[in-house]
């Protein structure tokens, strides 16, 4: 409660709370009330048909690649299935990748580590940046989409980008889910699953994970997992050097 | 010189028994459009009106559902499958008898919401594995 926040309706909350414990409930310590308000509140919630994402919220995770087991492809496997990835090409290299597995070895101990990498969904986006045409863009809350209606696929986006994020669709489909259209001659990369999100469902990935390594949640909101997991834990941005802020976080590497 | 007045008369014997070319859609030589909807009635305005502004109505939705994550508006290219899809092969596309490209390959307007949207009804993707 005592870190700043953009939504009034949650000051009002908080407001509320501490007016309770000043009308005779005792506050157990400073910023623990006796009722703890905001606990109830799911991950996510499903947003009202016909109001826009807000900026209010920022959608990130949290991976835990202790937890990431070797040689394990669920969040991928999940991911293809939800977005309908399922392009077959003679070059492997041409398929489209909106997640992978990535090992990094500790070359003086052998130490292996796991984890699935994507779009960081950055708050500063280079890919969003450099695009020529104004497709590569960040939604309100904070999620990074292509609008396929207007690339043009030049591949300028897949340069800037620091992560190796995107892909280029390089052969026609005609496999595509109905609620993630896709197909040649545009980049793409992950979209947080959008459209699972919008509807208050998690990501495809982090539903799949078997070892629950994978965390989704609003990085504004102080009263979500997501956000005290980070508090009170050492988590890394990859390459934070950049100064891109993405929302994706890890732990453990 | 002769074979050149030969050539002539032989033109114009020609421009003179071939038929006035027919107008498209006065119901000559030309198909017209196959309009069979499956699940007729539903449509989110008059025929009239979706005939001229369907392209602007889903034009305008896709930038505020991508742009803004505005969703569950009446107008979705989704929601045009679940009635317009063919009851015979399930989708809005890929011959003259689908309801799409029926009109569009009549009109000869180029029709690309197809080649990343999903025609079919009901569609499942399998997906890949690695």
């Amino acid at each position: 409660m005592s870190s700043p926040d953009n939504n009034p309706r949650r000051k009002f909350i908080a407001a509320a709370g501490a007016g309770v414990a000043g009308l005779g409930f005792t506050a157990i310590a400073p910023g623990l009330h006796l009722m703890a308000v905001g606990e109830a509140k799911a991950a996510t919630e499903a947003r009202k048909a016909g109001s826009a994402a807000s900026p209010a919220v920022r959608w990130g995770l949290l991976i835990d690649a202790n937890k990431c087991a070797p040689g394990c492809t669920k969040c991928i496997d999940a991911c293809h299935t939800e977005n309908g990835v399922s392009e077959k090409l003679p070059d492997a290299r041409q398929n489209s990748q909106w997640i992978r597995k990535i090992e990094l070895v500790d070359r003086r101990d052998g130490r292996k580590t796991e984890l699935p990498m994507m779009c960081q969904h950055c708050a500063e986006p280079p890919c969003v940046d450099v695009c020529p045409t104004g497709a590569s863009m960040k939604r309100a809350d904070g999620i990074v989409l292509v609008d396929r209606h207007t690339c043009i696929g030049c591949r300028y986006c897949m340069m800037a980008c620091p992560y190796k994020a995107r892909s280029f669709v390089h052969a026609p489909l005609t496999e595509q889910n109905p609620e993630v259209p896709r197909g040649q001659g545009c980049v793409e990369s992950c979209t947080l699953c959008v459209h699972r999100v919008d509807k208050g469902q998690t990501p495809a990935c982090v539903e799949s994970c078997p070892e629950g390594a994978m965390m989704f949640g609003d990085l504004n909101d102080p009263a979500s997992a997501i956000a005290k997991r980070i508090a009170s834990v050492p988590t890394t941005q990859v390459r934070a050097d950049l100064r891109l802020n993405p929302g994706v976080r890890y732990q453990g590497i | 010189m002769k074979l050149l007045r030969l050539l002539v008369i032989a033109l114009t014997a020609f421009i003179a028994v071939s038929p006035a070319p027919t107008l498209a859609g006065d119901g000559g030589r030309t198909t017209k459009p196959v309009i069979a909807i499956a699940n007729p009635g539903k449509c989110v305005a008059p025929a009239e009106e979706m005939r001229r502004n369907h392209m602007e109505m889903l034009k305008h939705q896709r930038d505020r559902t991508l742009r803004a994550g505005i969703r569950g508006e009446p107008a979705s290219l989704n929601a045009c499958i679940e009635c317009h899809a063919s009851k015979t092969t399930g989708s809005v596309r890929g011959g003259k008898d689908n309801f799409c490209e029926s009109c569009h390959s009549y009109v000869a307007v180029k029709l690309d919401c197809w080649d990343c949207h999903q025609p079919k009804a009901k569609f499942k993707a399998a997906g890949l594995k690695p």
